[in-house]
């Protein structure tokens, strides 16, 4: 039986067509990718499916019956769930208390805490969704809020789910028990949407897959009749390689040397925990490790934006911990920065502004107290050309831009200063396939021109793709360094998750 | 068209256009409950701004601080600060201004200017603390500065009971030396109180437009305003930043401050409590959507009003008290964006319609 069906859909904003004419059909019990470049208009049609846009054009039909879902409230009458990207909890509540929120059963007008406790205990066990029901939001890691977000969702009585990138946030590990919780999930008689654009989880646990392209639908196709290379066609709408094409390193002289490095995270505990590591000219070393082992802050020392507890950071031989940003940047350091949003662009000011945020107090920019913003505009129109930003002008405020443009955007301001060292974290986060090819290429044309590059990347593929060198990071040390050419997944998680390489692994 | 359409929807000039129609509506609809004509109150008040060279002259008086004070709050929001403390700034430019007008011996015209920057300096010097404790301690802008309007209410009270007159409740006039006016200007406007404030207020407005979109220290302000953890990233001192935006707020409210005592009252009085003029400059830089042209315009506005209250009241009975209704509705229209979600209601409709 076909669970959901969207016919038609259309939905216009001012300016464009989010979703012209698609259609989705969901069969019960099945897990169904929407797949679509950052932009084709997933979130949309999921939104529309979610009561909160209703659409111009199309029908919709819950379990046969016609439906128009006029709201998110509505949405959870007829059974459908939505797991956010971005978690949607309360950080001070316990676990059950954010489940509960909004539904709270009661008794004498009072929450009735030992029943709500009790139900969702009972619910976790029945899908395996391991959570203490007590514990406090702000206590338990990514993987676990996820999984208060899938409860939040089931304890509504949501027999359609819709994820939206789970996946995006989680580590390896944390990856594989969700495909396991999914897999639970539909054995028992839950039907999910699953909304991605990473070719690999589809092809593992997904049966069908409707491919959106700009817009426009492309296809319906069951994920058994079809290959990674073939979907990835049918989102980009043109062949894409897989492999990167690179030449063997050559490195050269010691860019960035790291000795005993101590630093604290923003709670005062210690997150690196005397670190060593260098890079040196003309190779890309990665960082591989699972979220929150001292990646960020390990960072953040070397750019200025952290301080150093003790310990040195080398560049070119001269010491540059604890400098200030300015000046970490001036001796020669570029840094495509974890979080683009919060960090990498001031999103209200226009692509021009942002292409010389670090450097618009010297010339040619400025002149003595005035900025020139003639040459500013000319700088970024220059910019925007040769690193192919599609942006309507350059003067279009950051934030109307898409997650890739955005990103070669800071892309094309940091590689420009021409740094000795660039550092990439997180460089692809989010983003489709057209964008990660342009950008990968990006990262390796840099060494190929003799530049260090330090990337850190949650996503273990692109560092072993990229990397001349890994640094397995644990906890605040590198724990292991390891050759991609050498190496496996399985050997590089386990190093991931503290197991020292040969160790055997005890159950 | 579409983007013409959307520029519209988008652009704070219709919102605030609408908004002052909007709580005029409202204070008519109070009137006509009240047993009042709006009709007839409207014009009396609108009329008497502008019918004699007198009116006009009074009404660019009252504009002037009003501007000032709208450029000190709406500089502090372009950098992401509330800076409630524009009252208590405004306090320390006058009494800054009043004490080098009385204890100084200049020649004319130097004797003003040394004034006027006196007021200014004062005015920065006091929003100086809000901004350092801002910076280093993280201590909320508004309470700090809420605090500082006190403080600054009572130290002027004290100075002018105890040190700048002898126990009276007020100082004594300022030389001639020291003041704004300029009877050529006075006669012109039917010897009225317009002085040389009008032209420090448009100056100003000049100055915050340069500041802001023209120079590299505009191009940090406002970065540090609208993403501080960017701006860091990038390179500049947030914390530089933000008590230079406090101080350029407090200079700019000082220069409100001192321009008033010299050019209207010519001497400080105790007040029992605040002059209003500072606050007035929240919602003058609201309706004037933190841009120096938007608050030249909502100076305006709100001075018109504030100069036509007492005439409304004369000539067609309505209390002058209206006049502050019409000025929170319209506050509260702007702040509630009540424009953007009715334009958006009437904008859907006329799109349905089309199909």
């Amino acid at each position: 039986m076909n669970v959901v069906e969207m016919k038609g859909i259309t939905k216009r904003f001012p300016g464009i067509v989010a979703n012209d004419n698609i259609h989705l059909t969901v069969k019960e019990g099945e897990i169904h990718a929407l797949l679509g470049e950052n932009g084709a208009g997933k979130s949309t049609l999921m939104n529309v499916l979610f009561g909160l846009y209703q659409p111009d054009e199309g029908e919709i039909r819950i379990k046969g019956n016609k439906v128009e879902i006029t709201g998110p409230n509505m949405a959870n009458e007829l059974g459908i769930g939505m797991v956010h990207q971005h978690f949607m909890l309360v950080d001070p509540f316990t676990v059950t208390e954010n489940i509960i929120l909004g539904e709270e059963p009661t008794k004498n007008g009072l929450i009735d805490k030992a029943k709500a406790e009790e139900e969702v205990r009972s619910i976790s066990e029945r899908y395996g969704l391991r959570v203490d029901p007590k514990a406090k939001i702000r206590d338990i890691s990514v993987g676990m809020q996820q999984r208060v977000e899938i409860l939040k969702t089931l304890y509504r009585g949501a027999d359609i789910l819709i994820f939206d990138e789970p996946t995006a946030v989680l580590s390896p590990q944390e990856i594989d028990e969700l495909i396991q919780i999914m897999r639970n999930l539909v054995k028992e008689g839950k039907t999910i949407i699953f909304i991605t654009h990473k070719l690999k989880e589809i092809m593992r646990i997904c049966n069908a897959v409707t491919i959106i392209r700009r817009g426009k639908y492309v296809d319906r196709v069951e994920v058994n009749e079809t290959d990674e290379n073939q979907l990835a066609s049918m989102m980009v709408g043109r062949e894409v390689s897989f492999a990167v094409d690179k030449e063997e390193a050559k490195p050269d002289r010691t860019v960035l040397s790291i000795k005993d490095l101590h630093v604290l995270n923003s709670r005062k505990m210690e997150a690196v925990k005397g670190l060593d590591l260098d890079v040196r000219a003309g190779e890309i070393v990665g960082i591989a490790g699972v979220d929150g082992n001292g990646q960020t802050e390990l960072l953040e020392a070397i750019t200025g934006l952290r301080k150093v507890q003790s310990g040195s950071i080398q560049l070119n031989e001269q010491e540059i911990s604890n400098l200030k940003p300015r000046s970490v940047t001036k001796k020669g350091v570029g840094h495509i920065p974890e979080d683009r949003h919060r960090r990498g662009l001031v999103l209200d000011f226009s692509v021009s502004e942002n292409m010389v945020l670090q450097t618009y107090y010297q010339p040619p920019f400025s002149k003595v107290f005035n900025m020139n913003y003639k040459n500013v505009d000319q700088y970024a129109q220059k910019l925007v050309q040769e690193f192919d930003v599609r942006t309507p002008d350059i003067y279009t405020p950051s934030r109307a831009l898409s997650g890739g443009n955005q990103q070669k955007a800071i892309i094309a301001r940091e590689v420009d200063r021409d740094p000795d060292l660039l550092i990439a974290a997180q460089p692809t986060r989010g983003l489709d396939v057209g964008a990660i090819e342009f950008i990968h290429k990006r990262l390796i044309e840099q060494r190929d021109k003799g530049k260090a590059v330090l990337l850190m990347s949650l996503e273990l593929e692109e560092v072993l793709k990229l990397s001349d060198r890994i640094a397995v990071i644990y906890e605040g040390t590198i724990v292991g360094w390891v050759d991609p050419a050498n190496t496996s997944e399985e050997e590089v998680g386990l190093l991931m998750a503290g197991r020292k390489p040969g160790m055997e692994v005890k159950q | 068209m579409e983007t013409m359409q959307r520029r519209l929807r988008e652009s704070p000039v219709i919102t605030s256009v609408v908004s002052v129609l909007l709580g005029m509506l409202v204070g008519a609809i109070m009137m006509i409950a009240a047993g009042y004509n709006p009709i007839q109150a409207y014009q009396a008040l609108f009329m008497s701004a502008f019918l004699m060279p007198y009116d006009i002259g009074e009404t660019i008086r009252t504009i002037s601080p009003l501007i000032l004070t709208g450029l000190a709050v709406g500089l502090a929001f372009r950098t992401g600060l509330f800076n409630i403390g524009v009252e208590g700034q405004f306090i320390i430019g006058q009494l800054a201004a009043v004490i080098v007008a009385l204890k100084m011996d200049l020649p004319p015209v130097l004797h003003a200017v040394v004034a006027v920057l006196a007021g200014a300096l004062g005015g920065a010097l006091w929003a100086f603390l809000p901004g350092l404790l801002k910076a280093t301690r993280g201590v909320h802008e508004v309470i700090t500065t809420i605090m500082m309007n006190f403080i600054a209410l009572y130290l002027a009270n004290t100075l002018v009971r105890n040190w700048l007159s002898q126990g009276a409740d007020s100082t004594e006039t300022i030389p001639e030396s020291a003041s704004l006016r300029w009877d050529l200007l006075s006669q012109a406007f039917g010897n009225s109180r317009i002085h040389f404030g009008i032209f420090i207020a448009l100056a100003t407005a000049l100055f915050m437009y340069y500041l802001l979109w023209k120079t590299t220290l505009g191009f940090e302000l406002r970065a540090v305003g609208l993403n501080p953890h960017a701006s860091e990233y990038a390179g500049m001192s947030v914390k530089r930043n933000l008590i230079m935006s406090m101080m350029i707020s407090g200079l700019f409210a000082g220069l409100g401050g001192a321009s008033e005592l010299l050019g209207t009252s010519g001497y400080l009085a105790i007040h029992g409590s605040h002059t209003g003029i500072g606050f007035d400059g929240i919602a003058v830089a609201l309706l004037g959507a933190n841009s120096p042209l938007g608050i030249v315009f909502a100076a305006v506005l709100f001075g018109v009003l504030t100069y036509g209250g007492p005439v409304m009241q004369f000539e067609a009975n309505v209390p002058t008290e209206v006049i502050r209704v019409v000025f929170a509705a319209i506050i509260f229209f702007v702040a509630a964006n009540v424009v953007r979600w009715m334009m958006s209601k009437f904008g859907n409709k006329a799109v349905k319609k089309s199909d």
